[in-house]
């Protein structure tokens, strides 16, 4: 689907959803509330199909923190960006690991760097840092001044 | 910690594989719930190699970042740094001349050969034949000596800038490549004698692991591991870069998903990488070897991902830009983070010897994983 | 034909006059024990020698060429960093078994040499039970191996002790019955008579296809008998670190080590003298001059010679195969070469009855 088609049909979906102008893919923002139901449906949508889930992340804007998903198409071979704006004091959002398992791994990673809670992680632990790490070391607040190495 | 330990069932042995272990190739942690012989639960423990490159990239200005990512995945050092280079490229639209091109994919494709190589003598010594590691440095030992002659470093080449590449190659690049293709050519069958064919390694490999096309998918593998589940995504095929889409050569593919097709993908594409090399080693055009970019790069303000197909599967460099000189926040999506979160998945229900096994199938490098 | 036998005798018969007969047969003792003990420490470093060379040879490098000429002296200076190191027993461990265990295979594998013909007439104790011997002492040495995997504490420990015992008593049926073949061809235990009876010629030239069966399945399961690759899943490196010897440091992980190579030596003499003639030369029927001229050769060399080349087929096969998984070993050993060489016993037999051997 092209960039439009992609638009459209996810208006359709989704009547909430606002889109970015710019940017090489389709960015969207949708609320944290409900994601689940949205992406089960770019998930199993068919047209859509959105199956693989290259990258997961999280921006911290310094007033919110913004979860990024990268989604492509293995069978249509469209990409798409879904942006969901979180609370930075309580940052929550529902998991993926379900819908795309390589979640897990991803979410544990923005869990412990950006201190997002996923609700309903199966094993949301700290993978990286030891376990009494305290903190979120890629916050744009976080200082450590023995550790880090400023250029 | 507590409730991991009281969650396993009586009878069960829970034994610590790393992170100073031969066969983690480095210091990946695994915590393994074993009854009997059988692998009950795997659990990678990560970080020991962990230096948040993202943290400091944020830091660093666009020329240098790019230099750090060697140190992630070093056995495709020279295809990272191709990627956070195009990024920039791509960000600032910069044509880059052919010549560069030319030569950025042969570096590309004997990184790559030089990246399986290495990966064959490791797994085969995951099972236990330790001849096919010397043989494998054997050919591998020209690569990095052509990699030295023309970039100066052997592992973390620092080649790639933004517009081209650092200098022009060397006046022998061209015949020793040849010359390696030549020998590698001859010698490849080797390779094939000593271990493909052999009953045991089959009987290690047939039916082992098997990676369902929809898991692979899921666990958002790539690379030769999703390949061999019969997972169509090359990104040289599917998202051409440079001067792949004028290039004949086949993503390799197999449907088994089981141990010995990711054994089978990494060998033919070892042999696809040698007709990409064949392809362009005569033809390399003249001219210039940079394109002119400014002194200081500032990429416009807004959000940018490449993704390049390093030897291990999709890298993605995601960026960012609040239109300063150094990135405002950088994700590095390596493709062992992905891989090894299908170990789990893969491994429940085999012998530990299997899952040795399988992870040297899944050829994963550490500080690629851990970043 | 040279031998050996006039000296051991005389030496008897010196020690028997001059001293009381009690006296005599303990000096006779101290006499062996030393022998045994040099023979134990240069085989040693002549095998882990030859190992490396071998390997090195194998993987197109030099192998060590350091220490002393042509590196010549790299075992010994290994042996003697390993004297040198600190002995650690771990704080977990089982004081007593933990210590106790790399003796215990030690001497197994110097007890196995007793009954060995290493030339002509020249042997420790020639026991009417010789080839039986051999059986039931060799199957002591997975006792020490369990041992030191239960006494060290330590989980890989523990699993490759418990592997290597499954793998040593499966193994030990099959060698078993492959080296009851040639006795029944032979009609006596007795290592000195096994040997006289291949005086027309070797028992794997005169007993047709069923003792060359006979012979490969013996050399597989000698091969893992004794822990090597392709079947050592008992320290499976890549797997269980070192397997059963990981807690073991300095002299006590050396007597392991020593005992490996000495048991390689010990098994593959064994098959020398079972199937290869022991130290009979090698004739080939009426071709008098010709057997002359082997005849010549002496007895403990064609011996160490067919030794050697038994041990070098068997470190081949480790630098070559991969590993098998532990139930493949076992479904090897269960299902395959126990049925075949059951079967083989009753071929061998039919021969020996119906005279079908030369």
């Amino acid at each position: 689907m092209t960039r439009e088609e992609l638009q459209a049909a996810l208006t359709e979906l989704q009547s909430s959803l606002t889109f970015e102008e710019g940017g090489e893919w389709l960015n969207i923002n949708a609320p944290a509330e409900n994601f689940h139901e949205l992406a089960l449906k770019l998930r199993h949508t068919s047209g859509l199909d959105f199956d693989y889930l290259f990258c997961q992340t999280c921006v911290d804007w310094k007033t919110h923190l913004t979860m990024v998903y990268h989604l492509t198409s293995m069978t249509h071979r469209h990409n798409m960006v879904v942006k969901i704006k979180l609370d930075r004091n309580t940052p929550e959002v529902t998991t993926v690991c379900d819908i795309w398992r390589t979640a897990e791994f991803h979410e544990r990673e923005v869990y412990e760097l950006f201190g997002v809670n996923f609700l309903n992680h199966p094993d949301l632990r700290k993978l990286i840092l030891p376990d009494d790490w305290i903190g979120y070391p890629l916050r744009k607040d976080y200082d450590d001044p023995v550790n880090m190495i400023k250029l | 910690m507590f409730e991991e330990v009281a969650s396993t069932e009586q009878g069960d042995l829970v034994i610590n594989i790393g992170p100073q272990h031969p066969a983690t190739h480095g210091v990946l942690h695994l915590v393994i719930t074993l009854n009997g012989e059988t692998v009950k639960k795997v659990e990678p423990h990560l970080g020991y190699i962990h230096r948040s490159i993202e943290k400091m990239c944020e830091s660093l200005s666009y020329r240098q970042f790019i230099y750090v990512t060697s140190r992630m995945d070093y056995l495709s050092s020279h295809i990272n740094n191709h990627g956070c280079a195009m990024l920039v490229e791509k960000a600032l639209q910069i044509e880059i001349p052919s010549r560069a091109q030319y030569i950025r994919v042969i570096m590309d494709e004997l990184t790559r050969l030089a990246s399986h190589q290495l990966w064959w003598g490791a797994m085969a010594m995951d099972i236990g034949a330790l001849t096919p590691f010397f043989l494998a440095f054997r050919e591998r030992e020209m690569i990095t000596d052509i990699m030295e002659e023309t970039c100066g470093a052997r592992l973390t080449m620092n080649y790639m800038v933004p517009g081209g590449i650092m200098y022009d190659i060397h006046p022998d690049f061209c015949k020793k490549v040849k010359e390696f293709i030549k020998h590698f050519r001859s010698k490849i069958d080797e390779y094939d004698e000593l271990l493909t064919g052999n009953i045991i390694f089959q009987n290690r490999m047939k039916g082992i692991g098997i990676l369902s096309k929809e898991d692979a998918i899921s666990y958002g593998c790539s690379g030769p591991t999703a390949r061999a589940s019969g997972v169509s995504c090359d990104v040289r095929k599917i998202y051409p870069y440079e001067i792949y889409d004028q290039l004949k050569f086949d993503e390799v593919l197999a449907t088994e998903g089981d141990s010995f097709a990711r054994y089978q993908v990494r060998l033919v594409e070892m042999h696809q990488s040698m007709n990409i090399i064949e392809q362009l080693i005569d033809n390399i055009p003249e001219g210039e070897i940079q394109a002119k970019t400014k002194a200081v790069l500032k990429l416009p303000k807004g959000e940018f991902y490449t993704r390049i197909e390093t030897a291990r599967g999709e890298f993605g460099i995601y960026v960012v830009s609040e239109g300063g000189t150094t990135p405002y926040r950088i994700k590095f999506r390596s493709p062992g983070f992905s891989n090894l979160s299908a170990l789990d998945h893969i491994v429940r229900g085999h012998k530990i010897g299997d899952m040795v096994a399988i992870m040297g199938t899944l050829d994963l490098v550490i500080p690629d994983i851990d970043r | 034909m040279f031998s050996l036998s006039h000296i051991t005798d005389l030496v008897n018969a010196w020690l028997y006059q001059q001293f009381p007969p009690t006296l005599a047969l303990l000096l006779q003792f101290v006499i062996v024990g030393i022998l045994v003990i040099t023979l134990f420490s240069i085989l040693g470093l002549v095998l882990i020698m030859m190992e490396r060379r071998v390997a090195a040879w194998m993987q197109l490098r030099l192998g060590p060429n350091r220490v002393g000429p042509r590196g010549m002296f790299q075992t010994v200076a290994d042996t003697v960093k390993l004297i040198m190191k600190e002995g650690m027993t771990p704080n977990g461990a089982d004081k007593l078994m933990f210590n106790l265990a790399p003796y215990i295979v030690m001497m197994v594998s110097m007890v196995i040499m007793a009954p060995l013909m290493f030339a002509d007439g020249f042997q420790i104790w020639d026991i009417n039970i010789g080839v039986f011997f051999i059986t039931a002492i060799s199957s002591v040495s997975v006792i020490g191996i369990l041992m030191a995997g239960w006494a060290s504490n330590n989980k890989y420990s523990l699993l490759g002790a418990m592997r290597s015992g499954a793998q040593i008593v499966s193994y030990e049926l099959s060698a078993g019955l492959s080296i009851i073949t040639i006795v029944i061809l032979t009609g006596s235990l007795q290592v000195s008579e096994i040997i006289a009876a291949q005086q027309t010629g070797w028992w794997i030239f005169k007993g047709h296809i069923p003792v060359l069966i006979s012979f490969v399945i013996f050399i597989i399961a000698v091969t893992a008998e004794t822990n090597r690759a392709p079947f050592d899943l008992a320290e499976a490196e890549s797997e269980l670190t070192a397997g059963f010897h990981t807690e073991y440091s300095g002299m006590k992980f050396a007597l392991f080590f020593l005992a490996e190579y000495v048991n390689i030596f010990v098994v593959c003499a064994i098959g020398a003298t079972l199937f290869l003639g022991g130290w009979m030369p090698f004739h080939i029927g009426s071709w008098e001059s010709f057997n002359h001229i082997m005849d010549y050769i002496p007895s403990s060399v064609w011996f160490f010679g067919k030794t050697f080349f038994l041990i070098f087929v068997i470190m081949w096969f480790r630098w070559t195969f991969p590993r098998l998984r532990i139930d493949q070993l076992l479904n090897l050993e269960w299902k395959y070469l126990l049925p075949i060489s059951m079967f083989n016993l009753i071929l061998v037999t039919l021969m020996a009855i119906m005279g079908w051997h030369f």
